[in-house]
């Protein structure tokens, strides 16, 4: 087939649709916010002392993480699945919410004595908390990847990655709702773990499926 | 490429997803120009056609086309495309190759002509479906209208429609994942 002949082929096809990848991205965004909530509400659901938790600081600064990661994943994995786009300004936004992890755990580490800061850091159900960030963000990442499979990234392992942050950030951010350790070298620690799990996952969901 | 070719390029592409057929030919055969100079001079040794590069480049380009923000440059979506496209040419055929994005608009420059010869396109043509396979060739090679496709094979222009975007959707599918004839 000459080039000339798939053009005729293609030209013939052009009143085939698809929707554009920026609503896609805002359907699935919202599709994977059902499904992770789904999943939190039919499982563990929030910590009974959630009003009055909410009145404190280290509570709040966990879901202040965990959102400012989904955002910024959100805008990174929208940049990546567009061939072409610029990614330089949504890749720095990703530096915000390690950043801000950061400054909590220095905050912590003043404000605690030192005695405290290994109970503080193992707390009390990390093993709860591995099991279910994945759990609940695996739903999401499956949609995510779908979504790259939809769109076109030029760098699919690196984009699947992103799409395991942006799932682990959405699924943490409910899950934070349900844990009782608050404190920020608790979350340093192991919701790191637990969303690098989703993103290995989504590093290797890349290569594998996001194939086009 | 000047600003002109883009803006151009730009309309053509806006016009053609509002559903002209003309601008939408018109934009394919410049864009396969460009991709084509583009891929020879990138492509030094054997082992990858720079025509099989221009077909699947133009083939994701239409089953991507959603991906394309229309108030956005065109070219810049052009030249990723054709880039993962040519990476992924050698990646299947077990080479590696750097390509430095700063000479991509260079290397646009000049349009080209095609050298025929045997087709990747024709062997992923060939895992289609009958149905599928006929009404593609029939568009395509034989050059047949939607129209004069739907009589001859006594089907709907429907019928016919959605064997060609079924035909071509799974032509791009099996380029994205290197399933189809030589290795």
């Amino acid at each position: 087939m000459r080039t000339e002949d798939l053009i005729k082929a293609l030209d013939a096809d052009i009143s085939s649709k698809a929707m554009p990848l920026r609503p896609a991205w805002w359907l699935a965004a919202g599709a994977a916010l059902v499904i992770a909530a789904a999943v939190f509400w039919m499982t563990i659901g929030p910590r009974p002392d959630f009003m009055a938790a909410a009145h404190t600081m280290r509570f709040l600064s966990k879901f202040v993480f965990t959102i400012v990661l989904a955002i910024s994943a959100f805008a990174l994995i929208r940049a990546l699945s567009t061939p072409g786009a610029s990614t330089a300004r949504a890749v720095a936004w990703m530096a915000v919410a390690p950043l801000l992890v950061a400054v909590a755990v220095a905050l912590e580490l003043f404000m605690v004595p030192e005695v405290m800061w290994s109970t503080r850091m193992v707390g009390s159900n990390m093993m709860i908390c591995m099991g279910f960030i994945p759990l609940i963000g695996i739903g999401p990442l499956a949609i995510f990847l779908w979504m790259l499979r939809y769109g076109a990234p030029t760098r699919p392992v690196l984009a699947g990655a992103v799409a395991g942050l942006l799932a682990g950030g959405l699924a943490a951010t409910f899950y934070a709702a349900h844990c009782f350790d608050d404190s920020p070298l608790f979350v340093a620690t192991w919701y790191t773990i637990a969303i690098a799990v989703l993103a290995l996952l989504g590093a290797l969901g890349g290569r594998l499926f996001v194939r086009w | 490429m000047t600003g002109k070719d883009e803006a151009e390029l730009s309309r053509l592409m806006r016009a053609a997803i509002a559903g002209d057929e003309k601008a939408y030919a018109d934009f394919l055969h410049r864009i396969a120009a460009l991709v084509r100079g583009f891929a020879r001079r990138k492509i030094v040794q054997g082992g990858v056609d720079p025509e099989d590069v221009v077909q699947e480049t133009l083939l994701a380009i239409h089953v991507k086309r959603h991906t394309w923000r229309q108030d956005a440059p065109v070219l810049p979506w052009v030249y990723a495309i054709a880039r993962f496209k040519l990476i992924d040419a050698f990646r299947r055929r077990g080479r590696r190759i750097e390509i430095d994005i700063d000479d991509i608009a260079e290397t646009f420059a000049e349009p080209e002509a095609e050298t025929v010869s045997d087709r990747d396109v024709n062997r992923a043509l060939d895992t289609l479906p009958p149905a599928q396979r006929s009404v593609v060739s029939a568009i395509s090679v034989e050059g047949r209208s939607i129209g004069e496709t739907a009589a001859k094979f006594g089907i709907s222009e429907t019928a016919v429609r959605v064997s060609l975007h079924r035909g071509l959707a799974a032509i791009a599918k099996r380029f994205g994942q290197g399933r189809f004839g030589r290795q």
